[in-house]
């Protein structure tokens, strides 16, 4: 066993030291009647030449992004990610530290969340952003229950174009104390705000507002938000294409009071779903409420600058069933890496890699403009009309394309359609053979 | 200041504070499609203007920054982290490399899973290593850390008792239980109840039996408990809760004390979480990614959050269509690159592997016990597993505490202890060494426990001023609190 350092010698030792004859002895108080009468049954114990040869035969039986060009996006993103970020992630220093409770031994992780805080709070327009929550989902569902909190309301409005599976997501959180309307997707595929505002009532604890949305649309979310803020509710904004803030107005500048989001396109690999990383910003006079970590500044005994995680009496170590959240952790690793892609890409990195999503996006939406269901503005992604899209994926999957995702899974109405995504990832003669497999299918617009 | 020295960097300002305008640590191919300009494309009111004071530095610039502040860290590369109840054990490298296999890591969660099945399998595997190992019905590994898990578990007790047309209105849980356990119980709708310890520092049984009844919808227990104490009247424990229609929660965190020894199923569990950055090896990463599975008889099985990994004629495919769950926790699947370095980490073990990893945790726990009680008062002398909890007693007549002590552990090249919990023993250090610490590694945190020990007879002072030897002395967490500065602010806005 290579991850154990005892000797037999020392073993024995060790046991006359503590004053037992054998270690079976260190169990006694388990009671017989509950103990393991038999071995574990897990397979004997693999070499590590036979353990990469099971998982490279478990790893050939999935379809990847070195093979296939994809056009499925959907919460969760093809982009660049620099060589720099696994480099650094793979430093012991950070990868086998453990939170960052005893400051003067863990300034790194401090400092590096810190400035982690700063680039959120920058890049969502906000005053502040916490140290990461579980992933987007989860985010908004915290966001949503902190807008309960803040106003002391149990109704929130939610759009029809929300990523489905946030949508339960936050149903698992709040289905027993908060209830969930539903606002339907104007013809343009976006929030109307008539609509909205026929629906908001005293009650109202938020109105949630995805951008880009489900279908890829860029919502105009000034207007929700004075709808929202008149009736005394919060404007929650979620997003699950973070890229997007590179180009697009932030909803800090649009009158958002909480914004939460998926950040995975900041860095982090596709991993099949997950590690990903909550985004979670807010207002400065909203900050007690927040849930989850934060780092803040300070000085040490010789009044230097220093780092500590801070506001704890919100959390659940020292507030238990009182606490903002029951949230203990966060995704420390990947918050890292969002830091160092943030930071590599910079200010005009973030920006060109947004433009040529938003371009090549374009690209393809110019030629299959016969097909586009939604006339609204997009960033990456968009829902086409198809005939059968199961069949036209088939097609697809023939030509080397991981196409798009068929709507009729989550929304019945909808079973000619398809969600597209095209990102930097996405070279022009790889969009020119989806347009081609597309129109050459048997569709009928 | 110097800003550095040999060993390790002693001052890097913020990457805010390198940046000039010009600077960039990227590069992009050029785009291949017609270069539209983007106002012909948005409304001018949808597009944002530069992001102030966003970062503009170089790849070289990167790479120092983020190297420099790393050597602020301590971590279980350099030497034992004894953190208690959160088993800081050795990081495998063939973890790493199993989970950054492109074909397993440049997955889409939402392709269809006939071309995941590789994944999908792994997913399947692991579950059912973990079945065998708690001795329980069925797993979900979706929730992303422990306080996930423990929301789930406890809407599945709650979605269960809604099914017996009966809803209950309390959780009860033992004041020895971590924070978070009853921060899910109030997620999920719980009144918490307490339960004192007794002498031993066993949950009472006389007040379980006085509390427990027919509104109490589950006891959560943690077991071994926090402080690494086996509940030995587990039976007994589980008959007044079943008798009682109540069912019974576990917090798995201290699961490295039971491998191959006793298993959850078998002692009347109806359902807990294990925390594999714990038990199985993930790193912790500074705060997570974690996984927090959560396992269950087969009576709750029906409300595991959606959707579930099962196994067909054809294949392997997550199954959504589960209509008593209570519902996903995650976008996806959760932190699957996690589930990764487990399912490497428990084949690598085998199943005799795992149960010497409990034997040798249990072991060196009880080394450092015996060897460090003459020192340290031990509030409970009753035989501990993997973790043993001291107190601060014997220093007070000096007025040395905890905390003076946990600060000059950082001189002596350890990480400190867990501090001041559990919340019932005052001026608690929580002590766990997991199975991957030598003999020689152990003997030295042990003689750098005696001279703490014997300094704070001889040096009060110099216990208070500790630690002297890190990159910053002790920080004012109060001012943190009362002025808080969460993010930097460009100066001329300051």
């Amino acid at each position: 066993m290579r991850y154990i350092s005892l000797t037999p010698e020392e073993r024995q030792l060790m046991l006359q030291a503590i004053g037992v004859e054998k270690t079976e002895d260190l169990f006694e108080s388990i009671p017989v009647g509950v103990r393991l009468g038999r071995p574990v049954d897990l397979p004997e114990p693999l070499s590590e030449s036979s353990l990469l040869a099971d998982f490279k035969a478990m790893a050939r039986k999935n379809a990847c992004g070195d093979d296939f060009a994809y056009f499925l996006g959907a919460g969760a993103y093809h982009h660049f990610i620099p060589s720099v970020i696994d480099t650094l992630v793979s430093r012991s220093e950070y990868f086998t530290a453990y939170t960052p409770y005893q400051p003067e031994v863990s300034q790194g992780t401090l400092q590096a969340i810190f400035e982690y805080q700063t680039l959120i709070a920058q890049l969502t327009g906000m005053e502040v952003a916490n140290a990461s929550l579980y992933d987007g989902a989860s985010a908004l569902a915290e966001a949503v229950m902190m807008a309960s909190r803040v106003t002391r309301r149990t109704r929130v409005l939610v759009p029809e174009a929300l990523h489905p599976n946030y949508r339960k997501v936050l149903g698992t959180y709040t289905g027993n104390h908060l209830s969930v309307t539903s606002v339907p997707a104007d013809s343009a595929g976006s929030m109307d705000p008539e609509t909205v505002d026929a629906l908001l009532d005293d009650r109202t604890a938020a109105v949630v507002v995805q951008s880009p949305n489900f279908f890829g649309v860029v919502e105009e979310m000034e207007e929700l938000g004075r709808l929202a803020h008149r009736r005394r509710a919060l404007l929650v904004a979620v997003t699950t294409e973070a890229l997007s803030l590179g180009l697009l107005k932030p909803p800090g500048e649009m009158g958002a009071d909480i914004v939460a989001g998926e950040g995975q396109s900041l860095g982090l690999p596709l991993s099949f779903g997950g590690p990903y990383l909550g985004l979670f910003a807010t207002r400065d006079r909203y900050k007690r409420q927040m849930p989850g970590r934060l780092v803040g500044q300070t000085v040490d005994r010789k009044d230097r600058r220093g780092f500590v995680l801070t506001l704890s009496t919100r959390e659940q170590h020292i507030r238990r069933e009182k606490a903002t959240s029951n949230i203990c952790t966060n995704q420390g690793l990947c918050a890292l890496a969002v830091s160092i892609f943030l930071s590599t890409l910079g200010k005009t990195g973030i920006r060109e890699l947004a433009e040529q999503n938003l371009k090549k996006a374009h690209y393809l939406r110019r030629r299959l403009a016969g097909r586009l269901v939604f006339p609204g503005p997009v960033f990456n992604e968009m829902v086409l009309r198809v005939d059968d899209p199961e069949s036209l994926n088939q097609e697809l999957y023939r030509e080397g394309i991981i196409g798009g995702l068929p709507l009729g899974t989550w929304f019945p109405s909808r079973r000619d359609q398809m969600l597209v995504c095209v990102t930097d990832q996405n070279t022009r003669r790889q969009i020119d053979r989806f347009i081609r497999v597309l129109q050459q299918s048997r569709v009928t617009v | 200041m110097n800003r550095t020295s040999p060993v390790y960097n002693l001052n890097e300002p913020l990457i805010f504070e390198q940046s000039s305008p010009g600077k960039a640590a990227y590069s992009l191919p050029p785009l291949d499609v017609e270069d539209t300009p983007v106002e012909e494309i948005l409304e001018p009111g949808l597009i944002r203007q530069e992001i102030r004071g966003f970062p503009e530095v170089s790849e070289v610039e990167i790479i120092r920054h983020y190297t420099r502040m790393s050597t602020w860290n301590y971590h279980i590369d350099l030497g034992m982290y004894p953190l208690g109840s959160c088993t800081m054990k050795y990081n495998p490298r063939l973890n790493e490399r199993t989970a950054r296999m492109p074909r397993i890591a440049m997955v889409h969660p939402m392709q269809e899973a006939a071309l995941s099945q590789g994944n999908l399998k792994l997913i399947h595997r692991l579950q059912e290593c973990l079945q065998e190992l708690t001795g329980l019905d069925a797993v979900t590994l979706q929730p992303a850390a422990g306080s996930q898990g423990e929301m789930v578990g406890i809407l599945m007790v709650r979605a269960h008792h809604e099914a017996q047309q009966r809803q209950r209105r309390y959780v009860l849980i033992p004041d020895s239980a971590h924070g978070t356990n009853p921060a899910s119980a109030a997620i999920a709708g719980y009144q918490v109840v307490s339960i004192p310890s007794d002498s031993s520092g066993r949950i009472d049984i006389r007040v379980l039996r006085e509390r427990m009844n027919q509104d109490v919808a589950c006891l959560m227990l943690t077991n071994p408990n926090t402080l690494g104490i086996f509940e030995s009247r587990i039976e007994e424990i589980s008959r007044i809760v079943h008798d009682q229609g109540g069912l019974i929660y576990m917090d798995g965190a201290n699961f490295n004390a039971l491998m191959g020894y006793a298993r959850p199923g078998d002692m009347g569990i109806d359902v807990l979480h294990l925390n594999l950055h714990k038990t199985f090896s993930t790193p912790h990463g500074g705060g997570g990614p974690g996984c927090g599975a959560v396992a269950c008889r087969d009576l709750l099985a029906p409300y595991l959050p959606s959707p579930v990994i099962e196994r067909d004629g054809s294949g392997y495919r997550a199954n959504p269509d589960r209509p008593h769950s209570v519902g996903p926790v995650h976008a996806f699947h959760g932190n699957f690159g996690m589930m990764v370095r487990a399912l490497t980490y428990i084949l690598t073990c085998g199943g005799s592997g795992l149960k010497q990893i409990t034997e040798t945790a249990v072991l060196n726990a009880n080394y450092i016990r015996a060897r460090l009680q003459e020192y340290f008062h031990l509030p409970y002398p009753t035989p501990s597993m993997h973790e043993a909890v001291f107190s601060d007693k014997t220093l007070e007549p000096f007025g040395v505490k905890t905390l003076d002590v946990a600060k000059q552990l950082i001189d002596e090249g350890f990480h400190p202890p867990t501090i001041y919990f559990p919340l019932i023993v005052r001026g608690a250090m929580m002590i766990e060494p997991t199975e991957s610490e030598s003999k020689a590694e152990l003997d030295a945190f042990v003689d750098a426990m005696i001279r703490i020990y014997h300094r704070a007879r001889e040096d009060a002072d110099a216990a208070h001023e500790a630690p002297r030897l890190a990159k910053r002395t002790r920080l004012d967490e109060t001012r943190a609190a009362r002025r808080p500065v969460l993010r930097w602010t460009p100066e001329e806005e300051a």
